[in-house]
């Protein structure tokens, strides 16, 4: 089998054998469906329910973007002062490690108090999950710049500003987009967890009413939109990074 | 290039050198102890000389060259480039590292072209240049082509490109080829020495290859283990254009017997 072909064969024929595992498994052992539906009673929910789906879908999926975005406009400018600044850098990464032990979902009712039921709150949960990840490795990619560059910049009379968007930050976007994939992934999560904690709209709150209903397909959708979401999500973050960072495209090709 | 400025200053009966290395030291500080690295080092080129600094790995040779360049200060002594002393980054500098330390997100031609975006030079006479000098080495064609896509000595082929674009009044050199293998090292020797003659640039060419020294210099300082300090100097007197043959000479061999003999190989 060709390359191209194995690369789409071999993934639909995994999950073509996990929903067939899970359709029998329900049929042969006769698990009621608030337990679990089968996996053709999802999709009739899921085709039932399309509208509710992707209205709530949609919602859930602002509250990612803007949390994500909030993280990488936020991250990014304190990563680079991190880098730049000592003072700057001895004050406050301690601090900042520190936070990160806080366990994210203590601190969605304080949000919640903060920013009310509202798409607000989400995104502060959004952000608060996923801009760590933007920091760390943002940092991590403008230190991780050729001494060499930065000496050939030198030798040039580059001023700083040039020396940081012609030499520093394009050496540190592919350290960047690694933090952007895992915050993009972790903003889905962060916006779910404030959905749970106190929203009426959403997926996550649409999964909880459905549970709550003992509606078990309409959970089960509920959950495969929001993998189907954050699927998409982290494939907008992966165009971004083609068509940022050519060169790293064109050596991808090269396997 | 200016040509006629080589002639004069090879041709006037004692002219002030073009470059000067004047009782140079240079001291760090590692752990709070002192590191003398190099140590009362003087030399003197002319315009238009090829000029090798021989000597063992790690002896503070590419010290020597880096103050040359401005980019460290010297604890002592004087550094000059056409009667200007040295002590800070200058314009009209190029340098090659040993790693070709291209940006692996521009092409081939904007990273020739990065040091003339940087001085505001950045014009179609610029462009012009760069795909003239990519087509003196070789590279015509690959303008567009990533660094990624290219191998090893055509990297290095890039770097010398990005090097001289801006014509500088010096080229500094950092053991250029010594991540080469020896075919493509003897081919870029050669090529090295096309770019020389075509551009009349000043080349200082730090390696610890003795054969590759004579074979490209006018002259060649050879400096000690650290503290770097120099215990010969050779002047080349075999005439460019050089060639393979120019390695199997009896005066070559018998500067590379001299070198040896002064770098403490052979006694």
């Amino acid at each position: 089998m060709s390359g191209r072909a194995a690369h789409i064969m071999f993934p639909l024929a995994g999950t073509a054998i996990i929903l067939l595992v899970w359709h029998y498994y329900v049929v042969l052992f006769q698990v009621p469906i608030v337990v679990l539906p089968t996996p053709w009673q999802v999709l009739q929910a899921m085709v039932q329910e399309w509208k509710v789906l992707g209205e709530e879908a949609w919602i859930t999926a602002l509250e990612c973007i803007y949390g994500f975005a909030l993280a990488m406009g936020i991250g990014i400018p304190i990563a680079v002062i991190m880098t730049y600044s000592r003072i700057a850098n001895q004050m406050f990464y301690p601090l900042l490690v520190a936070s990160q032990s806080i366990p994210k979902v203590a601190v969605a009712p304080i949000l919640l108090v903060w920013f009310g039921t509202g798409i607000k709150s989400k995104l502060a949960m959004a952000f608060v999950i996923a801009f760590f990840p933007v920091v760390v490795d943002t940092a991590t990619g403008l230190r991780s710049t050729s001494p060499e560059l930065i000496e050939l910049a030198r030798s040039l009379q580059c001023t700083r500003l040039q020396t940081f968007f012609k030499i520093q930050l394009p050496s540190a976007l592919p350290s960047i987009f690694s933090g952007a994939k895992i915050a993009v992934t972790l903003s889905v999560i962060g916006a779910v967890i404030g959905e749970f904690i106190g929203s009426n709209e959403g997926l996550g709150n649409l999964l909880l009413t459905a549970n709550s209903q003992l509606n078990s397909p309409l959970v089960w959708a509920s959950l495969t939109v929001l993998s189907v979401l954050g699927v998409i999500l982290y494939g907008l973050v992966v165009v971004a990074e083609k068509l940022l960072m050519p060169w790293a495209v064109d050596a991808d090709l090269k396997h | 290039m200016s040509g006629s400025v080589t002639k004069d200053a090879k041709g006037a009966g004692a002219p002030a050198p073009f470059g000067r290395v004047a009782n140079v030291t240079k001291t760090f500080n590692a752990a709070g102890q002192p590191v003398v690295a190099v140590k009362d080092v003087s030399f003197e080129f002319r315009k238009g000389d090829l000029i090798s600094l021989l000597g063992p790995s790690g002896c503070g040779k590419t010290t020597v060259l880096k103050m040359m360049g401005g980019l460290i200060p010297a604890t002592g002594g004087l550094l000059e480039l056409a009667g200007k002393a040295i002590n800070a980054p200058f314009p009209g500098v190029g340098v090659v590292f040993q790693a070709p330390t291209l940006m692996p997100w521009r092409s081939v031609l904007g990273n020739v072209l990065f040091p003339m975006e940087v001085l505001g030079k950045n014009d179609v006479r610029a462009k012009a240049r760069a795909h003239e000098i990519l087509k003196l080495v070789g590279l015509e064609g690959f303008e567009n082509a990533y660094p990624r896509q290219l191998s090893g000595g055509m990297q290095q082929r890039v770097a010398l490109c990005r090097a001289i674009i801006h014509e500088p009044s010096i080229l500094l050199m950092d053991e250029p080829f010594g991540a080469l293998d020896e075919l493509t090292r003897l081919e870029m020797n050669d090529l090295l020495l096309d770019l020389r003659r075509v551009t009349g640039a000043t080349v200082l060419f730090v390696t610890h290859s003795i054969s590759e020294a004579i074979y490209l210099s006018d002259q060649v300082v050879v400096f000690s283990r650290r503290p770097a300090i120099i215990v010969k100097e050779l002047t080349i007197n075999i005439p460019y254009p050089r060639s393979s043959k120019t390695r199997f000479l009896p005066e070559f061999t018998d500067l590379e017997r001299q070198a040896s003999v002064a770098l403490g190989i052979v006694h």
